[in-house]
């Protein structure tokens, strides 16, 4: 276990300070790496998400996916904005943890609303196997060759995928009755 | 007689073997009992009997009792061997990451604290410290400590409601009623502490959410001291108990590569030899100011990951004596009246504070524009919290990273070859907390 | 033959009361644990809280062999058909009891993956508040449960509901239960 207190505490932004984030810059063209509050992430073009993350898998380490989730910005009232990224709809968001270099990295992929696909990372890490399918469940994004992509949370036959910001079924009226007085 | 039509290997399964022995008993009955004429034939052997070679799926859950709630697992049977198992979740999805979009940060403490019931606190503050980041706010030395003391206390609670429901599911029945008794103990230290038994919602964001009461260091030694009673009973009970080794040794070996590459963390991972903890790894609040060493087992097996918890109770007894002897004075939360209420007796002196009061309950505070993503060790491992904010009150995103939800994966592994009773042991053992894996 | 033939002591009284009072002292639980709230009925099954006292300590795994449904916890979407084939597997007389405010009523979860309210599925006897309710009130819940099968007003408030009795308890978390001061 090198660099264990390894902690970058300037917030500042666009600085790369993290020698894995600077290589997969280097090596992805199109990726831009950010410092987001002392955390190093990594904005990824949505084709090359399979093969950086493969990347880390094999060159760099990372032994675990520790996360896979989603994000849905349509109603946001104000977003980062990352020079070099053209912000979209969706953004799938990635964090993997290095056990033997102790260290964490955050993979951000944008994708559109109207072709909502990225590539699985199972084949990488088959850990992200229920998080993939969490995140086509409740957010509608379609993860190409995963091997079982079902719904997971809700029953088979709902429909609408909850988590979107405009999803009707996700709306329930409120169903409060009226007080039937004293018994 | 048609066994002859079955075309059996010389070396078959312990299934086939029963099925012959059956069969052969079948032909003694008949050989001695003559057919009485026009009495019904029951056809013991032949041809309608099911290939051997066929499995069968079985059901199990979710209202199953050994399930630790609504747990669905599929599973494919030969004979009595599992041959795999799927968990089939999502019959306690709550909604809880949609809730949080509508809830203020203020409120989404209470939201967080339902998702792992039996350590509340660790969701709550794994909440707070990623709202603290985006806030940028550094809360004070005691109630660092006091957060510590707290999720210690809820690891401690967590493992042995483990120790009491591994111990039912195996079939240790009397593990239930000595599990409970210690839990009830330290479940109404934290009732005395927060004024709720679960739930608490007492780790907030900037701080907590009331100074610990009087008395709290004897009222936790007492408890303490019972604590450590029970875990040398549990000791001499089952540590070298045969028949406990018996159905947990080498059940549902898991290796280290398999449990990275399936997410799993905690004493799942620990099991495996790879004593990884984020207290010591990447230590968070004052971890790296108290002593008390990681627990790891070698073999991978519901036998480690049982005395991991074990041990880990005692861990965290280490740890609590510590929080008691250097527990800091001070504020117990940030003194930011956009963050955090005024006390309640500056309410009624005050009209500023009373517009704090008002403003902090109705519209909550904003928070700068930003993500984040933190991580603390949960009773069951690591459990993440990524907030996207964007200005408002509101967060855009909140997403739990449930340790169970993963380690759940890990079942896949660690069932196939098993027998079906093994698989309860597996289920039990991996311990997780349904609310946690469905959010 | 008159009953002063009969040579031992014995106690007359109407068939319905012993049915009643049968009913009242065998009733067993099935296991349906949802959240939260199922960690505490089950520390109500544990030694600090003992239903054993009121001959309720056999949570039935299995759905015929129960008449009481205790339903803890918040009842989500997929949830809900499977709580409904569990309750009609149920033998009569079966009795409901909903625990918790995500049970009864949705809680805080008003969204679209629980159930707001049990009741729209099974008819609901008795509501017991909290979030989790504590083991006292658990206990309250039930005893109030005990004395509307006792004294038959259950069936009284069925008829007049058309569904579940409807009987909402009061929180008494800290307050100890004892056989004897038990008030509906």
């Amino acid at each position: 276990m090198d660099d264990t207190t390894e902690i970058v505490v300037e917030a500042e932004p666009l600085v790369v300070a993290e020698p894995v984030a600077a290589a997969v810059v280097e090596r992805f063209a199109g990726s831009v790496a950010v410092d987001s509050l002392g955390q190093s992430v990594v904005h990824v073009p949505r084709d090359a998400w399979r093969d950086v993350v493969a990347y880390l898998r094999t060159e760099e380490r990372f032994t675990q996916c520790s996360d896979v989730t989603a994000v849905d910005h349509l109603v946001d009232a104000e977003r980062i904005v990352v020079d070099g990224v053209t912000p979209e709809r969706f953004e799938v968001v990635a964090n993997f943890l290095s056990h033997p270099r102790n260290r964490r990295i955050r993979l951000i992929a944008q994708v559109p609303a109207d072709d909502p696909r990225i590539a699985s990372i199972t084949p990488e890490y088959p850990g992200a196997g229920f998080p993939e399918r969490e995140v086509y469940d409740l957010l509608g994004i379609v993860f190409d060759g995963h091997p079982d992509l079902t719904r997971i949370l809700m029953p088979d036959d709902w429909e609408g995928h909850p988590l979107r910001k405009d999803d009707v079924d996700a709306r329930i009226p409120v169903t409060f009755k009226a007080d039937p007085g004293p018994r | 007689m048609s066994t002859s039509t079955h075309d059996h290997d010389a070396s078959t399964t312990e299934t086939d073997r029963l099925l012959r022995q059956t069969s052969e008993g079948a032909q003694v009955l008949r050989r001695d009992t003559p057919a009485q004429p026009g009495a019904r034939e029951i056809v013991l052997t032949g041809d309608s009997w099911p290939d051997d070679d066929e499995t069968m799926i079985i059901n199990m859950g979710p209202a199953h009792p050994s399930t630790h709630g609504v747990l669905r697992v599929m599973m494919e049977l030969d004979g009595e061997t599992v041959l795999r198992a799927k968990p089939v979740i999502g019959y306690l999805h709550t909604g809880m990451e949609k809730q949080a979009e509508q809830l203020t940060y203020v409120q989404g403490g209470t939201n967080v604290t339902r998702m792992d019931y039996l350590s509340p606190m660790s969701n709550e503050l794994v909440f707070s410290l990623a709202v603290e980041q985006l806030l940028g706010i550094e809360v004070p030395e005691r109630a660092v400590w006091a957060r510590m003391y707290l999720v210690e206390l809820q690891r401690m609670a967590s493992h042995l409601l483990f120790q009491a429901t591994n111990g039912m599911d195996i079939g240790a029945l009397s593990m239930m009623i000595y599990g409970w008794r210690e839990r009830e103990e330290v479940l109404r230290l934290v009732e005395s502490i927060t004024g709720l038994r679960m739930n608490n919602n007492f780790i907030r964001v900037g701080g907590i959410a009331a100074d610990l009461p009087d008395g709290w260091q004897q009222h936790t030694l007492d408890v303490l001291e019972l604590v450590e009673h029970g875990v040398s009973q549990y000791e001499t009970l089952l540590v070298e108990n045969p028949i406990w080794q018996e159905r947990t040794v080498g059940v549902g070996t898991i290796t280290t590569d398999e449990a990275l590459a399936l997410g799993a963390t905690g004493p799942i991972l620990r099991s495996t030899g790879f004593p990884w903890d984020l207290r010591k790894a990447q230590p968070y609040l004052a971890y790296d100011d108290v002593e008390f060493d990681v627990c790891y087992g070698s073999n991978g097996d519901c036998y480690d990951r049982f005395l991991i918890r074990l041990y880990e109770i005692l861990e965290s007894v280490k740890i609590i004596r510590q929080c008691i002897e250097r527990m800091p004075g001070g504020d117990y939360r940030v003194q930011d009246r956009k963050v955090t209420p005024p006390p309640r007796a500056r309410i009624d002196e005050s009209m500023e504070a009373l517009i704090h009061h008002f403003k902090l309950f109705t519209e909550g505070f904003k928070v700068p524009v930003g993500e984040t993503y933190s991580v603390v060790e949960s009773p069951r491992g690591e459990i993440g919290c990524y907030i996207v904010s964007d200005g408002t009150p509101k967060p855009v995103r909140m997403h739990i990273r449930g340790p169970s939800f993963y380690n759940l994966q890990s079942m896949a592994a660690m069932v196939p070859g098993s027998f079906v009773a093994d698989a309860v042991a597996i289920i039990s053992s991996i311990d997780p907390i349904l609310g946690e894996v469905d959010r | 033959m008159g009953l002063e033939a009969i040579p031992h002591n014995f106690l007359t009284g109407r068939l319905e009361d012993l049915v009643r009072w049968a009913r009242r002292n065998s009733m067993w639980p099935a296991t349906f644990g949802l959240a939260c709230c199922a960690i505490e009925m089950m520390a109500s099954g544990a030694a600090h809280y003992d239903t054993a006292r009121f001959g309720m300590e056999v949570f039935r795994a299995s759905p015929r062999q129960a008449d009481l449904m205790i339903v803890a916890g918040r009842v989500s979407q997929k949830m809900a058909p499977v709580l409904r084939q569990v309750y009609d597997q149920m033998v009569e007389p079966k009795w409901v009891i909903s625990m918790g405010v995500c049970a009864s009523t949705g809680g805080m979860f008003n969204n679209y993956a629980i159930i707001q309210g049990v009741d729209q599925i099974v008819p609901v006897d008795v509501y017991v508040p909290g979030c989790p309710p504590g083991p006292e009130t658990l206990l309250h819940g039930i005893l109030t449960l005990h004395e509307l099968v006792r004294t038959g007003e259950i069936m009284k408030r069925r008829a007049a509901t058309g569904a579940g009795a409807g009987v909402e308890v009061a929180q008494r978390d800290g307050v100890p239960v004892t056989l004897a001061g038990v008030k509906g």
